[in-house]
Parts: C-alpha cells; sequence; structure tokens
C-alpha cells in the first residue's frame, strides 16, 4: 500500500502526459458530424447546370457528397483523386457547390474538369448549413440507403481516400452486403 | 496661484483624456470588429434577441469568434438564419435547436448539459474534489508526523539531557 502511494503521482504524472501528447495530434479544426448515421436532409435544387434535383436524383449506391467552391483553392488539390474515382466509375461524386456564383462554377468545371455526375447549386450556403457544412473542401460518405456514414474535412487527397475512406467503405459494403 | 491653478486643471483634463482614452480602448474592438449587416426588425426585443444569440453562438469555422465577431462565411450565413428565425417568430430555444442539430454542442459557447458534455460541465469540481482529498490526506499525515517526533521514550530523553548538560 506504501509503495503504491508512492507511485500515485508517477502514474498521474505519465497519464496527463500521454493524454496531452495525443492532444498535441488532435486536429481541432476538424469538428464531428451531428448528422452521421443520419438521413440526408431533403433538398429540391438545381445544380450548376440548371437542371432541377431533389433527393430522388441521388444515386442508389454508395456515393461520396464533395462540397466545393471555385474559390477554393484546397478544392484544386483534391480534384486529381476526385477525377480518378470519376474516372473509374466505382464510386460516383455528388458535389455541393457552396457559396460560390453558377457562372464562376461553370468556368470552373471547364477550366478542370468536372468529376461530379452532378453539382447542386448552393448559391447562398442554405443548403450548406442543413449539412453542418462550415467550409469548403468538405466530403461525406453516403450510404446506399442515403444515410451520412463519414465525414471529411479539408483536402481529400490518395492518402486520406486511403486511410479513411477506403476502410470505411469496406465496411459499408460489407455491412450492406449482409443486409440483403 | 492663477498658474497653480491652471496647472491643476491641466492635470484634471489630463487625467479625464488618460480615462477617456482607457475606456475607448476598453470597449472599441467590439465596435471595430463587430461585422456590418443590414438586418431590419419590427421591434427593440426582436434585434436585442438576435444580438445576443450571435454572441451566444460560435462561429463553426473560426473557431473562437462568436457569430457577431465573425466574418466567416458561414457564421454571415448563420447570422442571416438567426434574423429569418426572429423574423419567423421562432423562440431562442427552437433557434438553438436549429443550430445544434446542424452543429452540434460546438456551436454553444456554453454547451447543454448532456451525457456527453457531463465529464466538461463537472469535470473541474471532481478534479477539485480529488484535490482536496489528497491535501486533506497530506496534512493529516504530516500532523501525526508532527505528534510523534515530539514524544521521545526514556532512553531518548536522557540522551537528550545529557547532550545538552555536555553543551
Amino acid at each position: 500500500m506504501g509503495k503504491l502511494k508512492f507511485y500515485i503521482p508517477v502514474i498521474s504524472f505519465i497519464a496527463l502526459a500521454v493524454l496531452m501528447w495525443r492532444g498535441l495530434y488532435l486536429n481541432p479544426k476538424e469538428l464531428p458530424s451531428v448528422l452521421i448515421d443520419k438521413q440526408m436532409p431533403a433538398f429540391q435544387r438545381t445544380t450548376v447546370d440548371g437542371q432541377l434535383v431533389s433527393n430522388e436524383n441521388l444515386p442508389d449506391q454508395i456515393f461520396l457528397l464533395n462540397v466545393w467552391g471555385s474559390y477554393c483553392l484546397p478544392c484544386l488539390i483534391e480534384h486529381p483523386t476526385l477525377m480518378r474515382l470519376s474516372e473509374e466509375g466505382d464510386i460516383p461524386v455528388v458535389g455541393i457547390n457552396y457559396r460560390d456564383r453558377q457562372n464562376l462554377a461553370q468556368e470552373w468545371l471547364l477550366d478542370n474538369g468536372n468529376p461530379f455526375a452532378f453539382s447542386i447549386l448552393d448559391e447562398d450556403g442554405r443548403f450548406g448549413i442543413d449539412l453542418g457544412v462550415y467550409g469548403a473542401p468538405e466530403t461525406y460518405l453516403v450510404d446506399s440507403n442515403g444515410v451520412i456514414r463519414f465525414r471529411h474535412v479539408s483536402v481529400l487527397d490518395e492518402n486520406v481516400w486511403r486511410e479513411d475512406f477506403e476502410p470505411a467503405i469496406a465496411e459499408l459494403r460489407s455491412r450492406e452486403g449482409f443486409d440483403q | 496661484m492663477r498658474v497653480t491653478i491652471a496647472r491643476k486643471s491641466l492635470y484634471v483634463s489630463a487625467l479625464l483624456g488618460f480615462f477617456l482614452a482607457v475606456s475607448l480602448a476598453m470597449y472599441s474592438p467590439v465596435e471595430v470588429f463587430a461585422q456590418v449587416d443590414t438586418f431590419a426588425f419590427e421591434t427593440d426585443e426582436q434585434q436585442q434577441r438576435f444580438r445576443q444569440l450571435s454572441d451566444e453562438l460560435r462561429c463553426p469555422m473560426c473557431q473562437n469568434t462568436s457569430l457577431t465577431g465573425s466574418s466567416g462565411g458561414v457564421a454571415e450565413d448563420l447570422r442571416r438564419e438567426v434574423h429569418r428565425m426572429i423574423m419567423e417568430g421562432m423562440t431562442d430555444e427552437e433557434i438553438e435547436q436549429f443550430m445544434f442539430e446542424r452543429y452540434g454542442d460546438f456551436i454553444f459557447y456554453k454547451p447543454r448539459l448532456r451525457a456527453e458534455t457531463i465529464l466538461l460541465w463537472f469535470g473541474p469540481l471532481l478534479f477539485l474534489l480529488i484535490g482536496a482529498w489528497l491535501a486533506f490526506g497530506i496534512f493529516r499525515k504530516a500532523k501525526s508526523v508532527e505528534t510523534e517526533a515530539h514524544q521521545l521514550d526514556v532512553g531518548q530523553q536522557e540522551r537528550l539531557k545529557q547532550l545538552l548538560e555536555d553543551k
């Protein structure tokens, strides 16, 4: 007992150090999404191309929902990854053109290439609020029932794809396969 | 005499000027950083509620700035939504619930008391109690050591006497 008492300060110091050490590597900018495991909010909006879309138009398989804007420089960094995904055709990508102007968005897609099945126009950011978006780029993983399963804030590069998205998609697929 | 009076009033005005400068420096940041939105309200009460809500809701993008103080895009949108909801006659609780459903606990400077936030609310009290318990234990032990140390047995008393006499 006497020995144990002697170790209490050492143990609590180590516990605190581990906790703070971990804290150093947390990203305080990455807020947890409240919408995880919730149905994607209902919408009826026009696309960047001027077509009317609603939840009905969403892919009935696992897909990505990518928040982007023509003003957004990090969006250019993740653009090649989205282009690759769209070329492979395995996981469709739906865009949300967030707080942008339609003509600028159209130009951006012409200049850089269009990886999106369609891009929902959200000029005033109102749809973004329903999703809990706080800035482009953000990427959501939505399952075939339209339920949001995962959110990544900031650039989605190949590393993030491999480390976060691929396992999440594999898990979703195995779960969905199990359901059927 | 005239000179002293003039000097005195100079001191007084310098002092006043200093206090004025200090109080301006203390209050002006609020004015400087406040965002200039043009929202129309029907009553002062609505405007008051808008101010209060914008001060108490945190901008999710800029982390430690309220909606009032933030120039971020999402803060601008959220201020617009707060205004819209006030004008639609929603209560403060309903507006806060709207924000909570989209942005979670982070949106509040004063998070709600829930199972997830209970440690945040009462953690400091818990640590205080642990600290008090430890301190109490240490003091009690120190006290018992102290009283023990004063009690010398017969042999020790003899030796003490001897030592003192030798001196």
